[in-house]
């Protein structure tokens, strides 16, 4: 349960201070353009790992499940430019689907 | 001072897109509360989200505390997960006034819908579109981490649902925003690589951090 309070406490002070940092950094010094440019792809990067841990992984064991099923609707409803909301409603039947069959 | 359109009506295209925004914010927060609450307990998910208020960051802490990482590994992920508000940051801070403070409150409106429909490309940046987006998001966000939090054990178990599919689908969405970005495509094939050859050797949630690395891609011209 601590850990559960120091991470948010940690992250409400990371987040802020994070979205403070750009207003305030303009005006004054700039990064170096490569920073920029790293930072940019910290998002892509990030988010691919997420969303390929959280489908795959049980653990430190890699498997395929219903989430698979869930992920490729969730990939078909973004191919076809679905609003975020349809995007994840879609991905949970896809998942429950594929559980009730199996 | 007066730009075509005024700034209320670019507040108000705002709104009116961020009602949009926010519906999409309530859903997931709602996945969100019941993902949450097993391990966190009903109050800690809606003071996480009433205080971090940022979906993709909550979601990659909490997944790394449910799979037993500790709280320094949780912060770094969602730190991690954060630091594209950097750059996004420095986008907005051209149109932000008024004193240093008052630039980094308003920068806290910044969030990847309100964001990307603001930007408007070459540096230009619409704060009224920015404030008018993110308004109606956060109390979808925090209303939709109550309703979870509350029902969450009325609904049943959450994987006969498929809300455990929500978590990816919801960074689906994102990334697909994120993929017209120059080196994107090789820091998504670098970075998920790493993540799947890391996952069964390492601890949960560090496989996601040191996929970051794959960012380093940006510095090739």
């Amino acid at each position: 349960m601590t850990d559960v309070w120091l991470t948010i406490g940690g992250l409400f002070v990371a987040t802020v201070a994070i979205k403070a940092a750009g207003p305030l950094i303009v005006g004054g010094r700039r990064l170096p353009h490569g920073a920029y440019a790293v930072i940019a792809l910290l998002a892509p990067a990030l988010l691919t790992a997420l969303i390929l841990t959280d489908t795959f992984a049980r653990g430190q064991e890699l498997t395929v499940d219903a989430r698979a099923a869930g992920l490729l609707c969730a990939g078909v409803a973004v191919a076809l430019r679905a609003p975020l909301l349809v995007t994840v409603l879609v991905a949970a039947v896809g998942a429950a689907a594929v559980r009730a069959i199996t | 001072m007066t730009a075509t359109p005024g700034a209320p009506e670019r507040f108000r295209s705002g709104l009116r897109a961020g009602i949009g925004f926010g519906a999409a914010a309530f859903v997931v927060g709602i996945s969100f509360g019941v993902v949450a609450e097993p391990i966190m307990g009903s109050v800690a998910p809606i003071v996480m989200s009433a205080t971090v208020f940022a979906g993709a960051s909550q979601f990659g802490a909490t997944a790394v505390l449910i799979s037993g990482g500790d709280a320094a590994t949780a912060i770094a992920t969602g730190a991690m997960l954060n630091a594209r508000f950097l750059p996004m940051g420095v986008a907005a801070a051209s149109a932000l006034r008024g004193s240093r403070l008052r630039r980094a409150l308003e920068g806290q409106a910044v969030v990847d819908a309100s964001w990307a429909l603001a930007a408007r490309g070459e540096g230009g940046f619409d704060r009224e579109v920015l404030l008018g987006g993110t308004l109606p998001q956060y109390p979808g966000w925090v209303l939709g981490t109550v309703v979870g939090v509350l029902f969450g054990g009325a609904l049943g178990d959450p994987e006969t649902l498929g809300l455990d599919a929500i978590f990816p689908a919801f960074f689906v969405g994102l990334l697909a925003a994120e993929l017209s970005r120059p080196h994107a495509v090789a820091a998504v094939l670098i970075g998920g690589a790493i993540a799947l050859a890391l996952t069964p050797l390492l601890p949960p949630g560090l496989p996601v951090l040191l996929a970051s690395s794959a960012a380093l891609i940006g510095l090739r011209r």
